[in-house]
């Protein structure tokens, strides 16, 4: 806990005032940002901190959702529920329209998560958004470890490590041509134990399948994924039904759960900090296919 | 007790070991998951070693092997019951001035690394001067591959007994050194068997006990103002704040307060620490502040304790260090960027050059290059509010940002 009577800060109160700085930074500097929602934890965490980083204003930017089609319905209930709540305006790039344009063309493996990339870059170059805040932490993964909390990205959203920028003490620079645009990652520096340390502290609310409860599921490439109309199972998959939770929220097809009795947020924290794996690589199947799968997407200008 | 956050920064020169250091922390505080393990356990063994190499956790991206360049920090977490820790990992080869000043800014711990075989070397003396340079306070030294020297004693007070030297005229507050083997894992987390002799703190130790920050109460109060704002609602209609993340020291409710450049005084009327309303705050907490008189202050401005002022100038003196291929030299227009302020400048002279061998600040009136460190003049085309660096940090930093391709020059540290 920070102790006023001594004048220091628990670190959470560090990380979180340091995210708030960020934000007052995009939004002192930037024209038109946008933060990406998607109902997972980090970006729940996001709007909280840019909500206590204007009040009493409101959050004086808009939320972007890529819809891949495939999420799980209790998060698209809790995202519309949010932003209600908040007063904040809602945009939702479906992959399903890029899907029937023919813009996109469905995988043979039905996973919806790789074509997440177009979408997302030609929402930002329609709606000229400008700074885009993402939830990546640099504890996810070591291509994630050397991301900029400023990070610059060209006109065709790719990251480019020789044009990333030195980030000294907290003077960020966001300087970037037309139709280039920055990510900017509030929580660069929180764990996944700091989140949740996090939400339990604020008490925020989550999405309910981040906690334990029983689920149909069927086991492919070592993971329990949720049965349903995306394209799960086939073959010779069995359904069965496990006590379950979700770690990370995605696209259905490859996000898989946890078995966890975990109901509470107190009992994930004691769950995660006890946890033998990655939250990436017990749950993504998207981050498995090779070592340098994440360094690739990154480039590409995934989140 | 209040778990703190300490940062820290990396540096050695090649093959010291230092990759292999900071996967042993990460691995003895049990940072390391069972995935990641697993996967460097199957690329070791691919390149057929017996045990996992713990260097491969902080390896290089793909992108950066094939291109050749090293990109200046990675970042670590870890903790532990009493802290948490990020370390910014500055590779030691290429490059080095500027990675090591970019991960040394943002900490208040340097972790120097040296071959106990090998001694203090000139890549030594450039650490720990970067470091002096860059405010740090406190400077561990692990004398490392103590295994490979059969855990002597006089190696090791030998180059403890260097290092102490070159560090003296540095003026650095606070130095320890520690004698360690990162490959064993002697006095990383786990003391060592090995070495009776030695009776101080294991690096863990160290890391969870040096002090974190300064006490805000022995610094004058700064806030760089970020953000005004006003929410014209029907519930604020005329509410009024000036948002920023306090810079330095405390200001509580009823203090006077001087705005910079305007130089205007005024009283703090309400403090809001992200929506709860309270009657004092420190740094480095983000606040809002309300205060008595209608000034028109602008994000950029500065709002200070009254008997201590900031500095208002056109024209200061800084100690840059050049962090881009464009090298800065006299007459050249840029960009400074003090905190929230963007200013246009002119760089007006060039006067030396920082020998970080010698220490010595050589005369100098030509072009600073990537990785030089060097003291020029800038005018600027408006006054700014900055502080010595030595004194604050934040108030007293800035970077130089390329007009034309936005990319950053040079980061400087401003003496008044």
């Amino acid at each position: 806990m920070t102790n006023i009577s001594d004048y220091t800060l628990d670190h959470l109160d560090v990380l979180e005032s340091e995210a708030v700085h960020i934000f007052r930074e995009v939004v002192g500097e930037f024209d038109r940002p946008v933060l990406l929602f998607s109902g997972g934890k980090d970006s729940v965490v996001m709007l909280h901190l840019a909500v206590k980083a204007f009040a009493p204003s409101p959050v004086p930017f808009p939320v972007l959702h890529v819809d891949t089609g495939h999420n799980f319905p209790e998060v698209i209930t809790y995202r519309d529920e949010t932003v209600d709540r908040l007063g904040v305006r809602l945009v939702v790039a479906h992959v399903q329209d890029w899907i029937d344009d023919g813009r996109l063309r469905e995988r043979s493996d039905g996973t919806r998560n790789p074509l997440q990339t177009v979408p997302l870059l030609e929402s930002i170059v329609s709606n000229k958004f400008d700074a885009v805040f993402g939830g990546g932490r640099r504890d996810e993964e070591k291509a994630r470890a050397k991301e900029r909390v400023f990070s610059l990205r060209d006109e065709f959203g790719q990251w480019d490590p020789r044009r990333q920028r030195p980030e000294l003490w907290d003077v960020y620079n966001g300087r970037h041509r037309p139709g280039e645009h920055v990510r900017v990652f509030p929580l660069s520096n929180w764990t996944e134990v700091d989140v949740w340390r996090y939400i339990e502290r604020e008490d925020i609310a989550l999405p309910q399948l981040y906690f334990s409860h029983e689920r149909d599921v069927f086991a492919r490439d070592g993971m329990w994924l949720t049965a349903g109309d995306w394209g799960g199972p086939t073959g010779n998959e069995q359904v069965v039904r496990k006590t379950v939770r979700y770690r990370t929220v995605g696209d259905m097809s490859c996000t898989g759960a946890v078995e966890s009795t975990a109901t509470s947020v107190s009992d994930v924290i004691v769950e995660v900090a006890a946890s033998r794996l990655t939250e990436r690589g017990a749950t993504r199947a998207d981050d498995r296919m090779s070592e340098a799968a994440m360094e690739d997407r990154k480039r590409e200008g995934y989140f | 007790m209040t778990h703190e956050l300490l940062r820290f920064a990396t540096a050695g020169s090649v093959d010291d070991g230092k990759s292999t250091l900071v996967g042993r922390l990460l691995h003895d505080t049990k940072s390391v998951l069972a995935d990641q393990l697993a996967a460097i356990e199957r690329v070791s063994n691919e390149r057929g070693m017996d045990a996992a190499d713990l260097a491969l956790l902080t390896d290089g991206l793909r992108a950066e092997r094939e291109q050749g360049i090293t990109i200046d920090v990675a970042y670590r977490y870890f903790s532990t019951a009493n802290r948490s820790f990020i370390l910014a990992d500055t590779p030691g080869h290429v490059q080095y001035t500027r990675n090591m000043v970019t991960g040394a800014s943002t900490t208040e711990l340097a972790l120097i690394l040296i071959d106990v075989r090998h001694g203090v070397v000139e890549q030594t003396r450039r650490h720990a001067a970067i470091a002096a340079l860059l405010g740090v306070r406190h400077i561990a030294v692990a004398v490392n591959k103590m295994d490979l020297v059969n855990y002597s004693k006089a190696d090791f007070d030998a180059v403890r007994t260097d290092f102490i030297e070159i560090a003296r005229p540095l003026g650095i507050e606070d130095v320890t050194v520690i004698p360690v083997s990162a490959l064993v894992g002697d006095n990383i987390v786990d003391r060592s068997a090995q070495m009776p002799w030695y009776e101080g703190q294991t690096l863990l130790e160290y890391l969870e006990a040096v002090p974190v920050g300064l006490d805000p109460r022995e610094l004058p109060f700064r806030l760089p103002v970020q953000y005004v704002n006003r929410p014209r609602t029907a519930t604020h209609p005329d509410f009024r704040g000036f948002a920023g993340r306090i810079a330095s020291g405390v200001v509580r409710v009823g203090d006077e307060v001087v705005i910079s450049p305007v130089g205007r005084t005024t009283t703090v009327t309400g403090i809001d620490v992200l929506g709860t309303p309270t009657d004092v705050a420190f740094s480095p907490q983000s606040v809002t502040v309300l205060l008595a008189d209608e000034i028109d202050i602008v994000r950029g401005d500065v709002i200070s304790a009254a008997e201590s002022a900031p500095q208002v100038t056109r024209e200061i003196n800084a100690t840059v260090c050049v962090l881009g291929e464009t090298p800065i030299s006299a007459g050249q227009r840029v960009l400074a960027r003090f905190g929230p302020k963007t200013v246009r400048a002119i760089v007006g002279s060039v006067t030396d050059r920082l020998d970080l061998n010698s220490l010595a600040h050589l005369p100098h009136t030509g072009a600073l290059e990537l990785n030089d460190v060097g003291t020029i003049t800038l005018r600027l085309a408006d006054e700014v509010a900055v502080d010595d660096y030595d004194v604050l940090r934040t108030t007293g930093a800035f970077i130089l940002v390329d007009d034309q391709d936005g990319s950053t020059l040079a980061g400087g540290m401003t003496r008044c």
